[in-house]
């Protein structure tokens, strides 16, 4: 669906539209709501398989496009915070209510930041394949902006396992990494700078860890080398404010789990969203 | 922008698609002989159905062979996916009908495989579909054909039986400037030879059965998606693939997936519906064949340089058609677009008409007499006395096609043994003609 949102870049609404993938089918008010968010330079596609799950079994999904990603219009938004700013007030334009936040890569970060800004709001939150801080290579960054091709090939030798890199697919018949490669090419150009340079910039994700108050999931895979596991402990010490984390390492994947092992990812997922301590409703928003 | 390749050619025909199995570790592809695939429980079938599991529920829509082949095809063409077909001509098919229905037209070239040009010129009509046909060469042709209602471009990478090389990169660009996907049918050069999608092409298909399997045993066909063509900005043109679909839980193939959403549609209906599927023991002889396709397409290429200038230096050859050749018009094309030569298969026109080509076909005996190309064995076919058998001369020559034309697909065997057929062949020729 397409929906108008306040453009975040000057303080008004300019009638941009934003796209949010809803699985097909309309939000209904009395169900919990998944709103998964993608990472730099991707779109909504990259959960589709989860998304579809979450919404034959009651859930109402919002897998928006970032601005300037996909279907969605405007410009990159440059920070972390902004976009976070921004994924709330689609929340809120949508008016879903017990709300769990699952956030890829960047769009960790970003529902990380969310979670801290608005805990009254957010029931839930999963960061998938995150560290934070998430610096970005020196090397990486530059070819972002001088280089896609390079930095699209960069990013794919980083994020799949040796075994996708051959070709091996656990979703029969597609090349993951190819299929990523075009889903980055399709973004528009600046984008994925844009994007990254937001990654490198955050250093609020231990502050924002302090101030989650709802349950939280940190899945990781073994074989990531964008987000390696060992990595993310310091921000898991950084969850001080009480509430259930738990944490989950995937053995045979890497950064792209979603697509890698879609299974185990959607297993992960919904076992926590279900779980009783996850349970706990969000006020309306 | 063609897709980065992880690994050489070479290795990909190798390992791409597959790894030792969990269960026995094999090292080989196993052939998983089974029709239907065990559920764990209700909700783990529900979610296969229903695309939020990746996984194999029927074997008419996806196999764990063929996805290594699938997988494999894709890793080596630089596209996104694959589907095996039944053959060349189902892949074809299921191309076409996952992009249009009646009233959509397509722009192919003229010089097509004779199955490729019945087809489209005489069965797809009955079913509302419309074929202009362009010489491959003449881009304003082409572009002077598209109209609003056309939904693809088709040609041959080398047409055959012509040998008349796509401008690949000249075609895309006009297609793409129409919004229309431009198809190759890559059965005579192969990824060892040439990657369409990397000059520009937005669907590959293959007739495996070819230089693929090379073997002669299994017929096959494969479609690959590159993934570049933007549905979306093309929705009104294709609604297939951007308006919800109510055979497949009203599913927007290109909001699942903006990249793949022709292959989703291709496999969630086509495969489902059409039926045309590939049995795993093809799929499995097939990936035997293309662990060595590099090495293969090789020998096809010298051997067939090495009949070429046997044949072109004798009196009895009007004519050899061979892009490598000085006097072939798509030279400097051939030269751009096929660097590491122009595949296994060609035509020469024996002087002395259709009893000068019966008289050659006749006396061979390494050469095997038979409608097939890209075998390892080599293969050879006079049209006029089989294939064309009805046409006149005149029909013959529309079709880039003499009375005494020979198709030869160069296979394996050493070259001097195959020189030493043809030229038993063209002693039957000068006898024929001396009478």
């Amino acid at each position: 669906m397409k929906i108008n949102l306040p453009d975040l870049h000057s303080g008004h609404i300019s009638g941009h539209s934003s796209y949010v993938y809803t699985g097909s089918r309309a939000l209904e008010p009395g169900r919990p709501t998944a709103v998964f968010i993608h990472g730099a330079g991707h779109d909504h596609s990259v959960w589709t398989l989860q998304t579809r799950y979450f919404v034959s079994h009651g859930w109402n999904v919002i897998a928006p496009d970032l601005p300037g990603h996909g279907r969605s219009g405007g410009p990159g938004l440059k920070s972390i915070d902004e976009m976070a700013k921004w994924v709330l007030a689609v929340i809120t334009e949508l008016g879903v209510r017990n709300v769990m936040l699952i956030g890829h890569s960047m769009g960790s970060l970003i529902a990380l930041q969310a979670a801290a800004t608005a805990p009254g709001q957010i029931s839930r939150l999963a960061l998938v394949g995150s560290v934070a801080p998430m610096p970005v290579a020196a090397s990486l960054l530059d070819a972002t902006l001088t280089d896609r091709n390079k930095a699209h090939a960069m990013i794919n030798q980083w994020s799949y396992t040796p075994r996708t890199q051959l070709g091996a697919s656990s979703i029969p018949g597609l090349c993951l990494t190819a299929l990523n490669e075009r889903l980055m090419q399709r973004q528009a150009p600046g984008v994925l700078h844009t994007d990254m340079a937001a990654c490198n910039a955050y250093t609020g994700g231990f502050d924002a860890a302090a101030q989650v108050r709802c349950p939280s999931l940190l899945l990781s895979s073994a074989l990531d080398r964008m987000t390696p596991p060992k990595a993310i402990e310091p921000l898991a010490k950084a969850f001080t404010g009480g509430a259930p984390l738990t944490r989950i390492v995937l053995p045979d994947a890497g950064h792209a789990m979603m697509s890698e092992a879609p299974g185990a990812v959607l297993d992960a997922l919904w076992n926590f969203a279900t779980s009783p301590a996850a349970h706990q409703e969000a006020p309306m928003i | 922008m063609p897709i980065h390749r992880n690994a050489g050619a070479d290795t990909l025909a190798l390992h791409a698609g597959q790894t030792p199995d969990p269960a026995h570790h094999s090292r080989a592809t196993p052939i998983h002989f089974t029709t239907s695939y065990v559920f764990e429980s209700s909700d783990h079938a529900a979610a296969l159905f229903n695309q939020e599991r990746a996984g194999h529920v029927y074997s008419r829509i996806s196999n764990p062979t063929n996805a290594v082949l699938e997988e494999r095809i894709a890793a080596l063409d630089g596209g996104v996916g694959a589907i095996a077909c039944a053959s060349g001509q189902a892949a074809l098919m299921l191309a076409i009908t996952t992009l249009m229905g009646s009233g959509g037209h397509i722009v192919a070239s003229r010089s097509l495989y004779g199955g490729s040009h019945n087809l489209l010129a005489y069965t797809l009509p009955r079913f509302g579909i419309e074929t202009t046909f362009v010489a491959p060469g003449d881009l304003n042709a082409w572009r002077a054909a598209i109209r609003p209602e056309t939904r693809l471009l088709f040609g041959e990478a080398i047409c055959n039986p012509s040998l008349e090389v796509l401008d690949i990169p000249a075609v895309a660009d006009i297609a793409h400037a129409a919004r229309v996907p431009l198809m190759v049918d890559a059965t005579l050069v192969t990824p060892a030879l040439q990657c369409p999608i990397d000059l520009g092409a937005d669907l590959v298909m293959h007739s495996a059965t070819k230089f693929l399997g090379g073997h002669g045993v299994a017929i096959g066909g494969l479609l690959v998606d590159g993934g570049s063509f933007d549905w979306e900005a093309a929705a009104a043109h294709f609604p297939t693939l951007t308006e919800p679909y109510d055979g497949f839980h009203n599913m927007d193939f290109a909001e699942e997936s903006p990249i793949a959403a022709f292959l989703l549609r291709a496999r969630r209906e086509g495969l489902r519906d059409f039926g045309a599927c590939l049995s795993p023991m093809n799929a499995f002889q097939i990936l035997q064949g293309i662990e060595t396709l590099g090495l293969r397409m090789q020998r096809h290429v010298s051997n067939a340089r090495a009949l070429v200038a046997h044949l072109a230096a004798h009196p009895l050859v009007e004519s050899v058609a061979w892009p490598e050749l000085d006097s072939h018009p798509d030279k400097a094309l051939a030269a751009r677009l096929l660097p590491k030569g122009c595949g296994g298969v060609f035509s020469f026109s024996l002087k002395g008409g259709r009893p000068a080509g019966s008289s050659f076909i006749e006396a061979l005996r390494l050469f095997s007499h038979l409608a097939n190309v890209g075998d390892a064995k080599s293969l050879a076919i006079h049209p006029a006395s089989t294939t064309h058998f009805r046409m006149s001369a005149q029909a013959l020559l529309a079709a880039g096609i003499t009375e005494g034309t020979i198709r030869l697909s160069a296979g394996l065997e050493d070259p001097s043994d195959l020189i030493e057929d043809l030229d038993r062949g063209l002693h039957a020729v000068q006898k024929a003609i001396s009478r």
